[in-house]
């Protein structure tokens, strides 16, 4: 069986604009792709643990030696748009989301 | 005719310790190469000519004094453009990143700068590293130097293409599911997918952070080794790094292999393979035997599930990572009347179909509610892989499967069927969830004459037993892997 999804709301999540078209092919194709990925619960039984990481470490430390960082001309250099030495986006407000 | 971008970098080592070549004249050799034939091929995004040269010419200077040398001083390499050079632009195959200029350097491209190897270019890849046709690319595709109607795979389909037509002696991917080691059968080259954490990871634009590692695409297995001894190694900018000395891998690499015990991955050489894959890889296989290995049928009853679970973490995980491409500090914005609507135009049109669908998927399977069901149990079958090559393993010094069901196919052939593209990856995404180092190298052609893959497969941080295997392999084949456009 097909997974059925809603695609407006998954959208809304990942904030990514759809057009009609591609709102009717992510429903059929993800419909398709999450069928067969589904088959990851007849295997994946009570006992088995999750493993996130197929190496993990933890704890990783090193020395907090001052090392050069990025200058502000730098951090700024790709900015789509800028006021002075900030990012500058329009105004933020509640629609849309 | 053969030129001096159509030898390998260890060759290229001696004749330039030899005082027989320059590292100008190699490199010279790669911008020919690539003024030649990369109109027809694609494989690069940004060129960088002039620093090349320039480089080049340091080091022969350098040279000269008699200085001792590293085994990649002088020799020309290409990097996907998901690797982020400072000052030379870095696009990821993304319209979002069609202008961006990193201000750092990642760390595998510092430590072959550092080593002397002068950068040709940024090689061209499907976008964000998703996808294994290189069709996905905002900026056209990538064309397979053995049949210009066919893909190169992906996704470092460039610099498997480039490595291939001699533009670069060697090049630097990345594979998180198979992107190296896939575009490196399709195209005749060899790719090595090291074991995860070994390399460093800082400057690597992100996809599937659990699983995405640094590999090499070069024209002989010495050379993947030589490489890997540059790149790998502890990096305090990457938390994620193994603590590991860098070592030069390839000490041992002729040391023959008798009496290695070799796992062949059930089913590997049955449905769903094509006959000439299935042909060339049975062939490779007895040649192991006749060189002494030990070989016999190996079980990984997972292995089916481990493409689902890949079809779940990696786009999860990349739904993620992308978060950030909001048209805020960096890369494209698309205006809006607020933030929020210029963050989802932004996105909307940034984005490619391919890195949407991931998008989308990922997101759904971290999605209250579902979590549990799709996240989750992957996460699971990801032990469940672990488990089974750890069984492999106790009684195998390897295994081995083709890298790829196919050779190259054609452009546009599965650029509508989401799902059967992703089965290209289906014998390479098990090493990706288990972390374990893999290498294709390749082992004979097709009844077309396209190349066709092995895989090699060892247990964490074994990279030298990949390295055996495959070097005592391609000794033992001697096959003939220029395509034939070089031949006019």
């Amino acid at each position: 069986m097909p997974v059925e999804i809603d695609i407006d709301h998954v959208a809304r999540l990942a904030r990514l604009e759809l057009d009609d078209e591609e709102r009717e092919r992510l429903r059929m194709q993800l419909g398709q792709i999450l069928e067969h990925a589904a088959r990851v619960g007849e295997v994946a039984a009570a006992d088995v643990p999750p493993t996130s990481w197929a190496i993990p470490r933890a704890n990783v430390f090193r020395e907090d030696e001052p090392e050069p960082s990025l200058l502000q001309e730098e951090a700024l250099r790709n900015a789509p748009d800028r006021a002075e030495a900030r990012f500058r986006v329009p105004k933020i407000s509640e629609t849309g989301s | 005719m053969s030129e001096p971008c159509d030898l390998t970098a260890s060759e290229l080592a001696s004749r330039l310790a030899a005082g027989e070549l320059s590292s100008s004249e190699i490199v010279r050799s790669s911008l020919d190469r690539i003024h030649e034939v990369d109109d027809r091929l694609g494989a690069f995004l940004t060129l960088t000519p002039e620093v090349a040269i320039e480089r080049a010419e340091e080091l022969d200077a350098y040279l000269t004094t008699g200085a001792p040398q590293n085994p990649a001083a002088g020799i020309p390499v290409a990097l996907k453009d998901v690797l982020v050079t400072n000052g030379i632009r870095t696009t990821c195959g993304s319209r979002i990143l069609e202008t961006y200029v990193p201000p750092y350097d990642c760390t595998p491209w510092l430590r072959m700068s550092g080593a002397g190897s002068p950068l040709v270019g940024k090689t061209n890849c499907d976008e964000f590293a998703m996808g294994s046709s290189n069709e996905n690319s905002a900026f056209g595709p990538v064309r397979n130097p053995w049949d210009l109607e066919r893909v190169p795979g992906g996704s470092s389909g460039g610099s498997a293409a480039a490595v291939a037509a001699g533009e670069a002696v060697w090049a630097l991917g990345t594979d998180t599911g198979g992107s190296v080691r896939q575009p490196a059968s399709l195209c005749g080259v060899v790719g090595l997918k090291p074991t995860y954490g070994l390399v460093s990871r800082y400057g690597l634009i992100a996809f599937a952070s659990s699983l995405d590692t640094v590999g090499t695409l070069t024209r002989s297995v010495r050379d993947a080794a030589v490489m890997l001894s540059v790149i790998g190694g502890r990096d305090h900018r990457d938390a994620t790094c193994l603590d590991t000395d860098p070592v030069d891998h390839s000490e041992g690499i002729d040391a023959g292999i008798d009496g290695l015990r070799v796992g062949v991955i059930a089913g590997s050489l049955g449905e769903g393979v094509e006959p000439g894959v299935r042909d060339a890889v049975g062939a490779a296989i007895d040649r192991l035997v006749g060189m002494g290995a030990e070989v016999d049928e190996v079980t990984l009853p997972h292995a089916d599930y481990a493409l689902s679970a890949y079809y779940l973490i990696a786009p999860s995980e990349a739904s993620s990572n992308l978060a950030r491409y909001d048209g805020v500090r960096y890369g494209l914005r698309e205006e809006g009347a607020d933030s929020i609507e210029m963050m989802f135009r932004t996105r909307g049109r940034g984005f490619g179909a391919e890195v949407k669908r991931r998008i989308m998927l990922g997101t759904y399977a971290l999605s209250a509610g579902y979590y549990e069901a799709f996240y989750g149990q992957a996460q699971k079958v990801r032990t469940l892989v672990i488990r089974d090559y750890e069984a492999a393993f106790a009684d195998h010094d390897v295994v081995v499967s083709p890298t790829s069901p196919t050779t190259a196919f054609r452009i546009g052939e599965r650029a509508d069927d989401p799902m059967a593209m992703y089965l290209s990856d289906v014998f390479t995404i098990p090493a990706n969830l288990a972390g374990v180092p893999a290498i294709s190298v390749p082992c004979g052609f097709d009844v077309d004459g396209l190349p066709v893959g092995l895989q090699i497969a060892a247990p964490v941080l074994r990279e030298d037993l990949v390295f055996r295997i495959g070097h005592a392999l391609e000794n033992e084949l001697a096959l003939d892997l220029r395509p034939p456009m070089l031949a006019a």
